[in-house]
Formats: structure tokens, C-alpha cells, sequence
């Protein structure tokens, strides 16, 4: 007995007593900053991470203190609880997220509801990029972590490396989301788009997803299965560029190493191109390649068809990864940009087309022989129709990349809605279709607690997405129209707020559909922790051996070709 | 010297590129991988390794 205790913490406690001596660190430097704050809003998060921190140290301590003589990292089991954890955070983070989108869609359109002049934190000003860091940083990036840690393990057949270290990063991750989202209510920014945290959260993430690359690729290196499956090489280039994306967008210099603003280091047009490089690159390796990911292993999973062109899945990731990187000065037409390089911009989002279409026919293809399911199976549908998203949006990008097209679609509502395509049909949808695929197999359910509440979802939803989108263009092309509209003198025929004014139907349809769109997901909530607890066609799975089990029986599967 | 390091930047860039680029290709669609391919297209499916778990 005695000797067993030895070994199992000889063997994994140095990474529980690493994770501690790191956050321990953290806490004390968090405490110098909280002493000697220069500003109250850093005094604020410096007290926000001491809480935090500290909590996660003595929660860890106490777990650690009652294992005893068990091994938690027990190499002949994969590791799910981490997994679990992840679904609960993505499925929390998502309903925040997408309420807050809500509450300031209802801001544009009734400009007086829900703020209040003596909060100042009820401003949309800081409410937007809350909501925007909420829904990719911490829905999606939730939703990303889960499903890497899932996948890695399956497709190497073996547990995640590095023992606590996983959890380090999720919980890191977990305080980053909680310091971004405070400091903005704050007022707390540096004012870039989708970047913007201050410099010591930035220094908070780097460390954090530097673990995580070194956890995804120990995991990787310790894997039984000779072949890389493609999802991984999805997720690794989603982390390293990620890591590479947010070090040099974020290249500043504190003012005091204890009060909460810093200055960029580069200025101007330079400064602008850094941006969006970093910010169309979050685009294609946050929100795109990491999905891609859960499309290569969630589908053929689920429908229990092999992937349709394994070759084809080699080339799109190549041909994506050398082509995304070079289209950010697309967001830079008509500007201090030199002209060759937003051509350049133009050109390699045109170029783009066609990867990203190659990856769509894979994912949809994948279905051959199993095309019944999209009528049966909600949760298929769900991340069919994310494809046919991701189709829509990947053609209606170059298109709006055009510089042509681009003065007229540039800084209206067509963007918003061209985002919103994206996001809402592709982004959410896989990860919709990912989570309902999880729950099930981590709790050991023969399904989910209510299909037909899938279902629900799906319409409530789609039709959401669809007055988004629609009410977006419409708006979009409007205002365009008429911010370049003169009369019989050479004058502008409008002034600006005449074409605000004449969004105000489009706001309400758009609000209208976000509405909708939040009102699924929290039936999917529901749905997803009423299966958890084992309710309703939710029933445990007799053999644990076979947790993929469908709640159909799919004897007579007819041969591929 | 600005001239020399964006030539060199820029005709060798385009090199690199095209021959990893080039590479990868040859990867994809060299024969004798298709065996290979067709294993780990089905990758997701079949299992092994670890245990779920309790």
C-alpha cells in the first residue's frame, strides 16, 4: 500500500505541485500590482485574479490533499471529467455571450433601453466587445479546448499528457475570460478589435496557451497511433498560429508595470496592418481552423462514414494554412495601405474560395451512404446545414474582398451580417452539433434527453439566422447606398443620421432574430443537462464499452462504393 | 540594401513557399500513400487505446 502511494505520487504530483508553485507566483505578483496599483480599475483586477487564483490553489490543494492512494491520472483511462468541464463552460459562456448580443441589438434599435447614464458600464461602447469576446473567446474557445482535448485522445489512443497541466490550462483560460470581460465593463482597453485586453491579461493568455501547445503537442508526441489524424494537424496550426497571432498584435510597452494601460508599439498604418493581420488570422485559425477540426472528427464519427477524400483533406488544410494568412489587408481598402498590398489582400481572399469550398464538399461528402440521417438525425442536420454556412459565407467573403464591392459593402451592416453568417451558422452550429454529439458519450446515455427538443432548436434557430442575415443586407447595401448618394448640385443627398434612422425596422428584425437564435440555445442548454442527469430517452448505456452506441439500430449498412 | 534584403525576401519567399506548398501536394497524392489514407480516413471510427472510464 505504502509503496503504491509512493509511486502514483512520485510519478504525478510534480505536475500538481508545478501548477501550484506557477499560480502561486501569479497570486503574489497579482498582490504587489493590487498594493501598488496606479489606477483603480488595475487595483480591481489585480483583486479579481487574487480571488480567482486563489480559489483555483486551494480547491486544487484540497482535491490533491483526498486522493490518497488513487491515481488521477490514471494512464489507462482517458481523460473525460476535463472534457465535461468544457462542455458546462462553453454551454455557460455561450448563453452569456449571446444575451449580451441580444441586449445590445436592442441598444441600436432603442437607443435608451437598458442604459443607464449613471452606469456606465451599461454603454454599448463597452458592452460590444463583451459580447464579441464572449461568443469567439470564451464560447468558441471553450468549445475548442473541449473538443481538442476529446479528440487528441481518441485519435492517439492515449490520455492527455502533462496531468494537471490540462487543467491549468483551462481554468487560466477560464480567469482570462473573467479578466477581459471585468476589465471592459471597466472601461479597461486597448481599443484593437478583438484584441482588446490589456497587457498583463495578454501575458496571462500567452502563458496560458503556451501550456496548452505544449500539452497538445506532449499528447501527440506519446500517441499509439503511428498516423497524425488530420483533426489534430487542424487544431495544432489553430494553437501555434493563434500563439504567433496574439504575441505580435499585442507587442506594447506598460506605461507603469503596475498600473493597467500600455502604448503599441507600432503606429500608424503599420499598426493597422498588425491588426488586421491579427484580427482576419483570429478568423481563420480561431474561428475556421479549429472548427474544421470538429467537422473532421465529429462528422464521420457521428454518421459512422469514413472521411470522404482523406487526400482532399491534406490539400485544404495545406492550401488553407499557406493562403488564409496573407488576406487580412482586405480590411484595409481605400486607405493609408499601400495599393499593392491590399491587391495582394484581394487576391489571396479570392484565392481562398476554393480551399475553403474543397473542405465544405469534404465535410458534406462524408455523408455518402448515410444521407438518410439528415432527416433523422437533427444533430447531423445541425452540422450539415454549419457546412452549407460555412459555404455561404466562404463565397460572400471574396466577394466583399472585391475592392469594388468593398466600397460599397465597407463599414455598413453587410459586414455585420457576413460575420453573423458565419458565426451563427458555421461557428455555432458545429459547435452546437459537437456539444449534443459529447454529452451523451460522456455521460454514457443511449441519446439525448429530447430529440424533438433538437429539433426545436434547429428551426428556432435557423430562422433566426436567417432574419439576421437578411435584415443585415438589406440594411447593408441600403446605407451603402446611401452614403454615396449625391443630388443635382454635387451634394451628398444624406446626412448620416438619416441613415441610421433608416435602419431602424432592420435593427428590430435583426434583434428579433438574435432573439431567436439565444432562445435555441438555451434549449439546447436545457436539453444538454437534462441528458447529463440521465432524463428522459437519456438512458445509461448498458455496456460502457460501447458509449458511441446509436439509439437506432443500424444493422443493414450498405457498402460504400 | 532595402533592395536586396526585399529581393530576397520576396523571390525567395515565393520559392519557399511554392516548393513546400509543392511538397505537400506530392504528399497528398503520391500512390503508394492511398493505403494509408484509406486507414486513417477511418481513423475516427474505430477504437482502442484508454478506457471511457467509469
Amino acid at each position: 500500500m505504502t509503496e503504491r502511494i509512493g509511486a502514483t505520487r512520485r510519478g504525478n504530483n510534480t505536475s500538481i505541485l508545478g501548477v501550484g508553485a506557477l499560480t502561486g507566483v501569479f497570486l503574489f505578483l497579482a498582490l504587489l500590482m493590487a498594493t501598488f496599483s496606479k489606477d483603480a480599475g488595475m487595483e480591481y483586477q489585480a483583486l479579481t485574479f487574487i480571488v480567482l487564483g486563489g480559489v483555483f490553489l486551494i480547491a486544487t490543494a484540497m482535491w490533491a490533499g483526498g486522493l490518497v492512494d488513487r491515481d488521477p491520472f490514471d494512464e489507462s483511462e482517458y481523460e473525460n471529467t476535463l472534457v465535461k468541464f468544457g462542455v458546462a463552460a462553453s454551454m455557460f459562456w455561450g448563453i452569456a455571450g449571446l444575451l449580451v448580443g441580444v441586449i445590445i441589438a436592442l441598444q441600436l434599435t432603442w437607443p435608451t433601453i437598458f442604459y443607464f447614464p449613471e452606469l456606465g458600464w451599461t454603454n454599448f461602447g463597452r458592452l460590444r466587445p463583451l459580447h464579441t469576446s464572449a461568443v469567439i473567446f470564451a464560447f468558441g474557445g471553450n468549445v475548442l479546448l473541449a473538443t481538442s482535448f476529446y479528440v487528441v485522445q481518441r485519435t492517439c489512443r492515449t490520455r492527455l499528457a502533462g496531468g494537471m497541466w490540462p487543467w491549468f490550462v483551462f481554468w487560466g483560460y477560464q480567469i482570462f475570460i473573467v479578466l477581459a470581460a471585468t476589465g471592459y465593463l471597466l472601461g479597461i482597453t486597448q481599443s484593437k478589435e478583438y484584441a482588446e485586453p490589456e497587457w498583463y491579461v495578454d501575458l496571462w493568455l500567452t502563458l496560458v496557451w503556451v501550456v496548452y501547445l505544449l500539452v497538445f503537442l506532449g499528447t501527440l508526441w506519446k500517441r499509439k497511433e503511428p498516423h497524425i489524424y488530420v483533426a489534430n494537424w487542424f487544431y495544432l496550426s489553430f494553437i501555434v498560429t493563434i500563439a504567433m497571432l496574439h504575441i505580435v498584435n499585442n507587442l506594447s510597452i506598460p506605461v507603469s508595470l503596475t498600473g493597467s494601460k500600455s502604448v503599441q508599439v507600432f503606429a500608424g498604418v503599420q499598426d493597422a496592418m498588425t491588426q488586421w493581420w491579427y484580427g482576419h488570422n483570429a478568423v481563420g485559425f480561431f474561428l475556421t481552423t479549429g472548427f474544421l477540426a470538429i467537422m473532421y472528427y465529429f462528422i464521420p464519427k457521428r454518421v459512422n462514414r469514413p472521411v470522404f477524400s482523406y487526400r482532399l483533406s491534406i490539400v485544404h488544410f495545406w492550401s488553407l494554412i499557406f493562403i488564409y494568412i496573407w488576406a487580412g489587408p482586405h480590411h484595409l481598402h481605400y486607405t493609408a495601405l499601400p495599393q499593392w498590398a491590399q491587391t495582394l489582400g484581394m487576391t489571396f481572399s479570392i484565392m481562398l474560395w476554393m480551399p475553403s469550398w474543397g473542405g465544405m464538399i469534404n465535410g458534406v461528402m462524408t455523408l455518402s451512404g448515410a444521407w438518410d440521417k439528415l432527416r433523422t438525425d437533427p444533430v447531423v442536420r445541425m452540422m450539415v446545414v454549419s457546412l452549407a454556412f460555412y459555404g455561404m459565407s466562404t463565397f460572400e467573403g471574396p466577394l466583399m474582398s472585391v475592392r469594388a464591392v468593398n466600397s460599397l459593402s465597407h463599414y455598413t451592416e453587410w459586414g455585420i451580417g457576413h460575420v453573423h453568417s458565419g458565426a451563427l451558422g458555421w461557428v455555432g452550429y458545429i459547435s452546437f452539433g459537437a456539444l449534443y454529439c459529447l454529452v451523451p458519450w460522456l455521460y454514457k446515455k443511449k441519446g439525448l434527453f429530447s430529440k424533438s427538443l433538437v429539433e426545436w432548436h434547429f428551426w428556432i434557430s435557423t430562422i433566426g439566422i436567417i432574419f439576421y442575415m437578411v435584415s443585415m443586407w438589406f440594411a447593408g447595401i441600403m446605407e451603402g447606398l446611401m452614403w454615396r448618394a449625391y443630388n443635382e448640385y454635387g451634394f451628398l443627398e444624406y446626412s448620416f443620421v438619416e441613415t441610421v434612422e433608416a435602419k431602424h425596422i432592420s435593427y428590430m428584425i435583426r434583434a428579433l432574430g438574435g432573439l431567436l437564435y439565444f432562445s435555441g440555445a438555451a434549449i439546447m442548454a436545457y436539453n444538454l443537462i437534462k441528458t447529463a442527469l440521465g432524463h428522459g430517452e437519456a438512458e445509461d448505456l448498458e455496456t460502457a464499452s460501447d458509449p458511441y452506441a446509436q439509439p437506432e439500430p443500424r444493422a443493414a449498412l450498405a457498402p460504400a462504393e | 540594401m532595402y533592395e536586396l534584403l526585399a529581393s530576397f525576401a520576396q523571390t525567395g519567399g515565393l520559392i519557399y513557399f511554392v516548393l513546400m506548398f509543392a511538397g505537400a501536394l506530392a504528399y497528398a497524392l503520391w500512390p503508394r500513400n492511398q493505403e494509408k489514407f484509406d486507414a486513417a480516413a477511418r481513423l475516427p471510427l474505430e477504437d482502442g487505446g484508454p478506457s471511457d472510464g467509469q
